[in-house]
């Protein structure tokens, strides 16, 4: 088990990056806002952003508990088609985990 | 209303009004971070930590993945330098949100250091593409607590209730994955441009080659390149017609 000292500190390391990573830019970027690159960026990036994330997350999977590629495929296949069935997020992520659980306890 | 000259004002929302938007607001995004935040809690006691360890990093970190990160790294003892290392790597994506983040609605110091501290991939997906821009800074600034609020609850449930589990739960970090899945879905809904999916889904094939560290901020520099490169290739097109 990590020691309080320790976990504490990389609490506090954690936090002042992110924090700084996420106001500092506003200092530089503001002036950006009117430019027709900004404007681009901002449509174009989310949808690119999040698939990035969701790769990301799937990498991670492999250094936590294994679950296989299968059962997360799988899942992920839940996630989407149900996601384009009902347009809510609760739901698709529910029945994604629910399936990734459920496959990861049957599979071999 | 606002069409009438002359006619009455619209009204100020009051605080009321506003925890009701910020509340429809977060639901999609931020229900999602409850199951999130207790896979997190479950996730920090099953690694070792004691329970009270998952409120003070999701109210602390904010930051979801990072926030597993940290918990994999700590039970390794990894050394503060590489900790801060991946903070910088798996948070580097926040330094583009200031792009869309409506944070000249939120005036005052202690309110923009809030917003800034708070301004999670859930808060920006909510607010991205100019939707936010005339909201009331009170609507933001509840959106962005009622985020904080599901995610740090999330991790006190998932905490205290990995006692009453006979073992690990495997494949409850899908959680994570399936709800990057639907923000990118439901981004995708928005403007119906394929391109910038695609691009990304190339970019994380390749940088998934990588070691896993550098999986993300390749994927990211990759992606913006990509997109730099369409942005100005599609200009001089324009300028030539």
């Amino acid at each position: 088990m990590p020691e309080t000292g320790y976990m504490a500190a990389a609490v506090a390391v954690c936090t002042a990056i992110t924090w700084a990573l996420r106001a500092l830019p506003f200092a530089v970027l503001s002036r950006l806002r009117q430019s027709p690159l900004a404007a681009y960026l901002d449509t174009a990036m989310p949808a690119g952003i999040m698939v990035i994330l969701a790769a990301y997350t799937l990498r991670g999977a492999d250094w936590g508990a294994a679950s296989s590629a299968g059962p997360t495929a799988l899942a992920l296949a839940v996630t989407v088609g149900v996601h384009l069935w009902l347009r809510n997020a609760v739901v698709s992520i529910l029945a994604g985990t629910a399936a990734c659980i459920a496959l990861t306890a049957l599979a071999p | 209303m606002d069409a009438i000259p002359g006619g009455p004002r619209r009204p100020v929302p009051g605080f009321a009004a506003d925890l009701r938007s910020a509340a429809a607001d977060s639901a999609a995004v931020g229900l999602g971070a409850l199951p999130m935040g207790a896979a997190l809690g479950l996730f920090a006691v099953q690694s070792g930590l004691q329970w009270w360890w998952a409120p003070v990093l999701s109210a602390a970190v904010f930051a979801g993945s990072l926030e597993f990160l940290l918990v994999a790294m700590a039970t390794a003892a990894a050394p503060l330098g590489q900790v801060a290392l991946a903070a910088l790597l798996v948070n580097v994506r926040h330094v583009f949100y200031a792009l869309s983040f409506p944070l000249h609605r939120v005036h005052g110091p202690w309110a923009k250091a809030y917003s800034t501290f708070a301004l999670t991939d859930e808060a920006y997906a909510v607010t991205a593409g100019g939707r936010a821009r005339r909201w009331p800074r009170r609507r933001i600034l509840l959106l962005q607590g009622l985020v904080h609020l599901y995610w740090a609850g999330g991790s006190v449930l998932g905490a205290l209730s990995a006692g009453l589990l006979p073992g690990p739960v495997e494949g409850l970090e899908f959680a994570v994955t399936a709800l990057f899945a639907v923000l990118a879905l439901d981004a995708f809904a928005r403007h119906r441009d394929a391109f910038s999916p695609l691009a990304a889904l190339g970019c994380s094939a390749a940088a998934l080659l990588l070691p896993p560290e550098r999986m993300l901020p390749a994927a990211f520099t990759a992606f913006t390149a990509v997109l730099l490169v369409r942005h100005a290739l599609t200009r001089r097109r324009r300028a030539h017609a």
